[in-house]
């Protein structure tokens, strides 16, 4: 932390750094309330005529593409996620211009995954300055040891838009893996050998990037169609053999949870949008890939057939059982986010009615509205949650930083935001008294689902009143987590932090709503 | 400081499961030394959370023990404090700790008092002894009762180590309201069984593989014998379970065998086996086995519970053959995942219909023993005796399974 970062307390009581990498911070003040006044940040003019008219941006390698953009020191690079843990192209490019001898890049994922590892190397080594995006397992670790020069900063799905939108982070050049593309730099997600469904984590990048360039391994003649990114945003193109390990791309099959708490906690959720009534024609949802989620699915869609309504829409993340709903005509749309599985790059690939999207029309602060806040339920994970129904998704409760925000902050604005979760898992608590890092505020958290009970949040008058009658186990969250202290055998140990902040949770409006802090390092 | 004559300087053990898969347990590694205290060795992925509190655990546990000299190496995946003591202690004793204290774990769970002995049987749930995991949220399921098993789901060269586990899940976990049912070894093994979990008050003793009436005289007068000594005072219960041709003929003699028989039971693995037979789906190899002991159970007094469905994934073939047991006579099976509990709780159920023809018959009852009949009709129809009965036993268990409201009587 340098000497003239000062932390502040913001409207949830948390305290954090008002200046993170050099710049001013704008704390938390409550959800909805900050409303900056400026225009939307926008990357230079460019002229046709300076590109070639028969539409071939082909360079030899991304090292000369770098060259091209005129990559020098300190720069933003940027990268999607799509190709999750089977994505190369992000350590190419970081290799390449780490060969071109440059330092302090700072690298911009929409999200990192274990594949990015080697990434500590190059942080070690001075080319990357720090990262800003999800830290997960070793980059979480070394992170969270305080070894990143800069400071980590997290933001949602949502979050990396409104961020690049507003201007607060600048992407000199976005570097786009592509499972199919054109020379001229159309490119598209849902075909190739490296198919990966949607391309939407990239889109902004695409727009607001001073420089694009498409990373691909499957390049056919113009025109590439769909084209989810557009070449008219494209500087240039390389071709490459393989972007990824497609294995690791999407998995071939996701797994329902065998776990009998976790399918009775699946139940519970299912049960629940049925008694509140939120199960109705014409409703929609979003689920995820987590175990929990696929199983609630499908007893859900039970008691949809029983009683005979079906979805307008479903959010995704889609998988095997979502693309069954449409199938079925359980749902009229899946309006999907990422893929997760092969049938749902099949699926999104052949069936109009399934629609990729992306954050700017799921998630985005600065636009004129987004989908999240007109899904009526949302069922989501968490590590932790407290009784004042404020949950964290970023660190352990041992203060490790462990994942990213996702789109876990975005989906909070649904009609009814539901965290199915286990209320312990080993001997760790879930349930506790208070987050070690707040990711979301409790009062966009309506219900706590666990395997001993359902919490529902005290605001929510209406669905405590809807729930009267219902014969699922509804419980204050202070009975449930007193219960799992007496199992676990009392409450956890506080995590060991120092006051040295390392990492910073954005809210979706770009305030900071949390600070990550580095672990005092244990004496054995 | 005057070594204790008890104290072990040497010897050593090892306990708890090892591996990346494991999840709430741990091993533990104990080795004895003659001088240099308890050093004690914690790898815990929980450490910065617990690493004090599992400490503690397992310096009381050897300290109870009589050990004062040891290295003690814990390779800790999240166990709970139950699971803690029971495999600091396994390892400890593995090394020949034989101190007198008592190294059992605070009792966190009262005993709320005698199960009935006619209480609703129709779901038991298996869990493996050896197995801590599997049973901290069994109750959550709402099992009519949970089996912790120390026989065949336990290697046998883990049933010291089982032991402890189950004894001490008797003292710590919660099974929300299931009955607590133990089932011990066949015999001499399984007198072994009783001296540990008797005294921790369980509600049912399974024993396994009687053929004769005598197996369950020898475990009863052994329970007696260790009441005697001890406990709360509560009835605990026996479940004599037949596996075998032999068992099947003397099934009354066993059915009258002790005064706290409650159950009767049948073990279709084993039972096959000892035929010669497949065990089919259908179960036509077994029927006359399981009819004749519906009728020896119930010339007894006793319920009859059937065997357990071993495809877990075939909701379909469980809820057919559950559907045939009841009507076999049954009150109830096992089951091996939680997921089975619920479909047999519906085919126990008796269907809406027989509910309203039973509490009709029942209100008939009422009235003509209120004006003093000795006759009972319904309509046109007279009701014999045995017909009353079976409506009155029909309509408490409804009640029971919570398919009649309390305060209505049709």
């Amino acid at each position: 932390m340098s000497k003239h970062t000062e932390l502040i307390e913001n409207s949830v009581g948390r305290s954090v750094p008002n200046i993170v990498n050099g710049k001013d911070q704008i704390p938390f003040q409550g959800v909805g309330t900050y409303k900056p006044h400026a225009s939307k940040h926008a990357p230079p003019l460019r002229s046709a005529s300076d590109y070639p008219p028969d539409g071939d941006k082909r360079v030899p390698d991304l090292r000369t593409a770098l060259e091209k953009c005129g990559l020098k020191d300190g720069m933003t690079i940027s990268t999607h996620h799509h190709l999750r843990n089977g994505d190369v192209v992000a350590l190419m490019a970081l290799d390449a211009a780490a060969e071109l001898g440059v330092k302090d890049l700072i690298w911009f994922p929409s999200a990192s995954f274990p594949c990015h590892e080697p990434v500590i190397g190059l942080m070690d080594r001075g080319v990357v300055h720090h990262i800003e995006g999800s830290m997960n397992g070793p980059l979480g670790e070394y992170c969270s040891h305080g070894k990143m020069r800069g400071m980590g900063v997290l933001r949602s799905h949502g979050g990396r838009w409104q961020a690049i939108q507003d201007g607060e982070v600048h992407i000199d050049i976005a570097v786009i893996a592509a499972p199919t593309a054109d020379a001229f730099g159309n490119a598209d997600g849902s075909h190739g050998p490296s198919a990966c469904g949607s391309l939407g984590f990239a889109l902004a990048d695409s727009v607001y990037a001073d420089y694009v360039i498409v990373v691909t391994d499957n390049l056919v003649p113009f025109p590439c169609v769909p084209w989810q990114i557009q070449g008219n945003n494209v500087d240039y193109v390389v071709e490459i053999d393989s972007i990824g390990d497609p294995r690791k791309i999407v998995s071939g099959t996701t797994q329902i949870t065998r776990s009998p708490e976790r399918l009775l906690i699946a139940e519970y959720v299912a049960r629940f949008l049925e008694d509140s009534g939120i199960m109705r024609d014409g409703f929609s949802f979003q689920a995820g890939a987590g175990g929990i989620a696929l199983a609630f699915v499908q007893f859900l869609k039970e008691q949809m057939k029983e009683a005979g309504v079906k979805a307008r829409f479903v959010r995704g993340g889609s998988t095997q059982y979502l693309v069954d709903l449409l199938k079925e005509g359980l749902t009229d749309y899946i309006l999907d986010g990422q893929t997760f599985d092969l049938a749902g790059v099949e699926s999104i690939a052949t069936d109009p009615r399934h629609v990729a999207t992306s954050p700017f029309t799921s998630y985005n602060y600065h636009g004129k509205g987004n989908f999240a806040s007109m899904v009526d339920a949302a069922v989501l994970g968490a590590t932790e949650v407290d009784v004042s129904f404020n949950a964290n998704v970023n660190t352990h409760s041992d203060g490790v930083l462990l994942h990213g925000i996702g789109g876990w902050q975005n989906c909070l604005f649904a009609g009814c935001t539901i965290l199915a979760v286990p209320s312990f898992r080993d001997r760790i608590p879930v349930l506790v008294d208070e987050v070690t890092t707040m990711t979301g505020p409790g009062e966009l958290i309506d219900v706590i689902i666990c395997e001993r009970g359902v919490s529902i949040n005290p605001r929510r008058t209406d669905l405590i009143d809807r729930l009267e009658g219902s014969d699922l186990p509804i419980r204050p969250i202070e009975e449930i987590k007193d219960e799992v202290e007496r199992i676990v055998g009392g409450p956890p140990a506080k995590a060991r932090l120092t006051d040295n902040p390392v990492a910073v949770i954005k809210w979706v409006d770009g305030t900071v709503l949390d600070a990550v802090w580095q672990l005092e390092e244990s004496s054995q | 400081m005057p070594r204790n004559a008890q104290e072990p300087t040497s010897g050593r053990g090892e306990a708890g499961p090892q591996g990346d898969d494991v999840r709430s347990d741990l091993h533990v590694k104990v080795e004895f030394a003659s001088s240099g205290g308890l050093q004690l060795q914690l790898d815990s992925k929980v450490g910065s959370m617990y690493g004090d509190a599992i400490l503690d655990t397992a310096g009381r546990v050897l300290r109870e023990l009589g050990v004062a000299n040891a290295h003690v190496a814990i390779d800790d995946k999240g166990g709970l404090p139950f699971t803690i003591a029971a495999r600091v202690e396994a390892a400890a004793r593995r090394a020949g700790a034989s101190g007198k204290g008592d190294p059992r774990p605070e009792r966190t769970i009262a005993r709320e008092g005698p199960s009935p002995r006619d209480r609703l049987r129709r779901s038991r749930l298996y869990l493996p002894g050896n197995q801590p995991t599997l049973m901290i949220n069994a109750g959550l399921h709402h099992p009519d009762g949970v089996i912790l098993d120390l026989e065949d789901s336990v290697h046998p060269d883990e049933k010291d180590a089982a032991r402890l586990v189950v004894r001490n899940a008797l003292r710590c976990i919660d099974f929300m309201g299931a009955e607590r049912m133990v089932r011990i070894n066949q015999l001499p093994l399984g007198f072994e069984d009783l001296k540990a979990v008797v005294p921790e008050g369980p509600d049912l003793i399974l024993i396994p593989k009687v053929e004769r009436a005598e197996q369950v005289v020898q475990v009863d007068e052994r329970m007696r014998g260790i009441r005697s000594r001890g406990g709360d005072g509560h009835a605990i219960w026996l479940m004599p379970i037949i596996e075998s041709a032999l068992g099947v003929e003397n099934a009354f003699a066993i059915a009258s065998a002790a005064d706290t028989l409650v159950a009767l039971t049948i073990g279709l693995e084993d039972y096959t086996a000892d035929l010669g037979v497949r065990k089919t789906q259908e179960g036509a190899e077994s029927h006359y086995a399981r009819a004749r002991l519906v009728n020896a159970a119930r010339a007894a007094g006793l319920q009859a519970i059937d065997s357990v469905y071993g495809d877990v994934g075939d909701v379909e073939g469980l809820k057919s053959w559950a559907r045939r047991s009841r009507g076999l006579g049954f009150e109830g099976m096992g089951c091996i995942h939680p997921r089975q509990i619920q479909p047999i709780h519906d085919a126990f159920a008796p269907a809406p219909e027989e509910i309203e023809k039973a509490q009709k018959i029942v209100a008939a009852f009422d009235q003509a023993q209120a004006k003093g009949l000795g006759v009972v009709r319904l309509g046109t129809k007279m009701i014999d005796p045995p017909v009353v009965l079976r409506a009155q036993r029909l309509v408490q268990n409804a009640r029971r399974m919570g398919l009649i409201a309390e305060d209505t009587d049709h």
